[in-house]
């Protein structure tokens, strides 16, 4: 077995009196694909957050292997450090493609940044590099000029992924990557983002409230109600037998659905 | 033969003698005096002295004259004048509390103590042009009502705060001075007393439109109009040297104080908020303006969602100010032709390279 | 002091009081120190607009003294409306010698040029500054700016100059051309023309920038590596010009085009005044010009 890539224990955060979550503890290894589920409100997306450093929890710790190896607490980085892992190491694929794209910039510029972020100075090896992702995410390169207002959801949402992965992270965290697409631009992204996942040996931080979803991307599962992690473990098996009643009742709302 | 444009300087000096010219207008019409702006035009008095930040009506009806009734260049010339004054020291805070009273309005409430004083109000006068104006007409004197040694004038929002039902204004930290925007740089994100100073000085116009479109759901703030007064207050100096308080002589204030949708939270019991405007002379449209925008500004502190320009502090405070913005709109028609003629030649390169490109793919065309 | 100084006696020497002046240098002295880098100063109201050259005044204000001799210009001109009206706000309330040639003065206001000729150790250049923020129009969030400046994120200035060169072939910007100071900091030079960054490059005067409207100063000290943006396979390139300065003939100046009559007559004079009369009086004549004997003054 590796070495962890990611290490959190004890996460806790609260808004004024209401709960965010609570006591939340997990270790992921490289190339592993972690499902974070629940409803709105159960605390999701405050983990994600926690977790991506983009909030500070209340208690507890969030420790990254850094590529020299070293384990440190991302709290423990300064700015500068945490925001070039940021661009660099991890993706953060949002739910609002806007959100995670720059609209008023090309679909080659939006590919290119982080590139260019990192001091590549080389117009025309940027040009080549964007054109190849935008093969990969299955976008016609001939619009490698166009903005991504004139795209598709699924098209931007694609973009979007090509734009986290061009620095070769190690880690992505996703937001309800297929929420608000129709089910069959869903299921091409989510065959998409499967096979990168398993090609470039991704480790994936996965929140979604559709266990479709998770079966089909995840090797593991936590469920979380009211800011707990109520149940985790492989994801056929919470999928396939769950323990908890709550789960039990999400696993047949979902089978009904 | 070519001979470069010379003389600026005396191009200069015959415009100015120009202007001056334009200004007095036709010399068999009598010269305005500053007093007749004071006493006949005297709210646009008043918006002078509120945008120039300096309270001196002589001054600002002489700035009026100055900018032939561009107000936005007669706040200019009071704003430059005022940087010059040295600054003796700070008053106390003025009590509105205390304030003199000639108008007081409240819409939350149909009698209160003190009582609703229309004052000298537009409000309800039928928007007919009065041609009688035309001539100099009779003008019969007001009515006046004897006012009680005892009369008090409580603050609506007192009386509110009373039953514990508006937040209470929070506590000075005696420790952190008040920022002085005119002295420092404003730097973001900005506390509530620099983001009020920006508000007080700026331009009405913006004021309105932002104040305008939070009503319009541009982050809507369900504002009621607890109280509207104007008046007079006085101002108060400590002189710690000599261990007294002195007065400097009274001002117009006017005043309004929004009451704003309620907020609580598990620890803390609903309550109204507060948007609050104060604006030198009789400034009514001023003050609401700036009572909406303030409450609108605050949309971070009650965690509210800020979707609205109004809410937006960055955008509000940097654009609020009449004298920066119209000096760099303006300096537009200052001479740019050595940037133009940086965009020509790159326009004329790529045109160039465009026509190049159109030749080699149709070589037929240009025989 | 002239008599149009004795109009201003009421106010104090280069118009600002001492301590404003104070505040000023200190902000200088930051800005000299951490080349490049914006400092915030509590810029003052002046009698002319914002955006008119509020924060150059203010900078030249604050380094005057007595002694100085203090050129201005606009678009390279001594002799433009707003160069004149600055000089004048300057001889009225200073009473300091001006002069229209760049090797005698001590400083140099401009808006919108450097001058041709070289500047010395001995000299001051200080420009005016419209919008001090490189990434100003990139991301229009102060908080932001200041953060990416402070982390040096720089790769959005380079997405903007990738997205000009897929969209028009180039790199589109041809004045406030961004640069790259002493190896740290993004830094707009002003709407300057591309032709004049070189310039800024390693030059001997100090070189001090005052954003009177957005309250910055920034410098560039003498002797500083200035290195505009640009990529391997699409360098930097300055503007050059295909024809001479038709009154004196010059070949590496930055010319004005000038309009003769409506029927597409044009012709290219250079935008330096100074620098186009001392090559006349030095004899040089261009195609339009005839040859002047030499002058010590403009005659007005």
């Amino acid at each position: 077995m590796n070495d962890p890539l990611l290490v959190v224990e004890g996460l806790a955060k609260s808004y004024g009196g209401r709960m965010g979550c609570a006591d939340v503890s997990f270790t992921l290894e490289p190339g592993e694909v972690l499902a974070i589920v629940g409803e709105s409100g159960s605390g999701k997306t405050t983990l994600l957050n926690l977790i991506s450093g983009q909030l500070p929890p209340d208690q507890g710790r969030v420790a990254y292997r850094m590529r020299d190896g070293a384990l440190r607490n991302i709290l423990d980085l300064t700015e500068a450090e945490r925001r070039f892992l940021a661009r660099t190491d991890w993706g953060f694929v949002h739910q609002d493609a806007r959100n995670g794209l720059r609209m008023g910039v090309s679909a080659g510029g939006n590919i290119g940044e982080r590139l260019m972020g990192i001091g590549d100075r080389h117009y025309g090896k940027i040009r080549d590099v964007a054109l190849n992702w935008l093969d990969r995410v299955e976008i016609d390169p001939a619009r490698i000029d166009d903005k991504p207002g004139q795209f598709s959801g699924g098209m931007r949402q694609r973009l979007q992924i090509a734009r986290n992965l061009v620095t070769n992270p190690r880690l992505v965290f996703m937001d309800e990557p297929t929420g608000g697409l129709d089910v069959s631009v869903q299921a091409r992204l989510l065959d998409l983002i499967r096979g990168l996942v398993a090609e470039l040996g991704l480790a994936v931080v996965l929140v979604t409230h559709d266990l479709a979803v998770a079966r089909l991307l995840s090797h593991r599962i936590l469920v979380m109600k009211g800011g707990y992690v109520i149940e985790a473990g492989l994801t056929d098996r919470v999928l396939d037998d769950p323990q908890e009643a709550y789960t039990q009742l999400l696993v047949s709302s979902v089978l009904a659905a | 033969m070519y001979v470069a444009v010379k003389g600026g300087e005396r191009a200069i000096a015959n415009a100015h003698r120009l202007l001056d010219h334009e200004r007095r207008g036709d010399r068999a019409v009598p010269e305005l005096s500053p007093t007749q702006i004071d006493e006949q035009l005297a709210l646009a008095v008043d918006r002078v002295m509120s945008e120039g930040s300096l309270y001196d009506r002589g001054l600002a009806a002489l700035a009026i004259k100055q900018a032939r009734g561009d107000l936005i260049e007669a706040i200019f010339l009071v704003r430059a004048y005022r940087t010059t004054l040295p600054r003796f020291g700070y008053s106390n805070p003025v009590d509105t509390g205390r304030m003199a009273i000639r108008r007081r309005i409240s819409a939350t409430y149909k009698d209160l103590p003190g009582g609703q004083v229309l004052g000298p109000t537009f409000d309800y006068t039928h928007r007919l042009i009065d041609f009688a104006l035309a001539a100099e007409r009779e003008v019969a004197e007001p009515l006046t009502a004897p006012v009680g040694p005892d009369t008090e004038t409580p603050r609506v929002t007192d009386m509110i705060a009373n039953d514990d039902l508006i937040e209470r204004n929070l506590k000075t930290d005696e420790t952190k001075p008040v920022g002085d925007l005119t002295r420092d740089p404003l730097a973001f994100p900005a506390d509530r007393d620099l983001r009020l100073q920006n508000l007080a000085r700026g331009d009405e116009g913006f004021l309105l439109a932002l104040g305008y479109s939070t009503q319009r759901g541009y982050g809507r703030n369900h504002p009621f109009v607890g109280e509207i007064r104007m008046g007079e207050v006085e101002i108060e100096l400590e002189i710690p040297e000599l261990g007294l308080t002195a007065s400097l002589g009274a001002v117009t204030l006017t005043e309004c104080q929004m009451v704003n949708q309620f907020k609580g939270s598990l620890t803390e019991p609903a309550r109204f908020t507060r948007g609050y405007g104060l604006s030198f002379g009789h400034c009514e449209r001023r003050a609401m303006s700036m009572a909406l925008v303030d409450r609108a500004l605050r949309a971070k502190e009650f965690g509210e969602e800020r979707k609205g320009p109004a809410q937006d502090e960055e955008f509000v405070l940097s654009h609020s100010d009449n004298v920066q913005s119209t000096g760099f709109v303006e300096h537009l028609k200052l001479p740019h032709y050595v940037d133009f003629q940086a965009e020509l030649a790159l326009l004329r390169q790529m045109r160039s390279e465009f026509e190049a490109r159109q030749a080699s793919s149709h070589p037929e065309a240009a025989e | 002091m002239s008599a149009t100084a004795e109009n201003y006696r009421g106010y104090n020497f280069a118009y600002l009081d001492e301590q404003t002046k104070r505040m000023i240098r200190r902000a200088i002295l930051k800005a000299i120190a951490i080349p490049g880098y914006q400092v915030p100063f509590a810029s003052r109201e002046m009698p002319m607009p914002y955006g008119w050259g509020t924060g150059g005044v203010q900078v030249t204000a604050a380094i005057l003294g007595p002694d100085d001799i203090l050129k201005v210009i606009d678009q390279g001109a001594d002799d433009t409306t707003n160069a004149v009206s600055i000089r004048q706000f300057f001889e009225k309330t200073a009473g300091v010698q001006t002069t229209t040639e760049t090797g005698k003065a001590t400083i140099i206001q401009t808006r919108h040029r450097i001058p041709e000729a070289t500047l010395q150790d001995h000299q001051v250049l200080v420009y005016q500054v419209p919008i001090p923020e490189p990434l100003r129009f990139l991301e229009p969030r102060e908080t932001e700016t200041r953060t990416m400046h402070a982390l040096a994120e720089y790769g959005l200035m380079h997405v903007k100059l990738y997205e000009d060169i897929a969209q028009h072939g180039h790199i589109a910007k041809t004045y406030d051309y961004p640069v790259l100071v002493a190896e740290r900091y993004v830094m707009a030079p002003s709407p300057i023309p591309k032709f004049d960054n070189p310039k800024m490059h390693q030059s001997g005067a100090l070189q001090l920038f005052g954003a009177g409207r957005e309250k910055r100063i920034y410098a560039i000290p003498p002797h500083t590596e200035v290195v505009s943006l640009d990529f391997e396979d699409h360098p930097f390139e300055p503007t050059k010009f295909t024809e001479p300065c038709a009154l004196c003939g010059a070949l590496d100046s930055y010319l004005d085009e000038v309009i003769t009559d409506d029927k597409g007559g044009r012709m290219f004079v250079c935008s330096d005044t100074h620098h186009c009369e001392s090559r006349r009086a030095e004899g040089h004549v261009g195609a339009l010009g005839t040859p002047i004997t030499p002058v010590t003054e403009a005659a007005e």
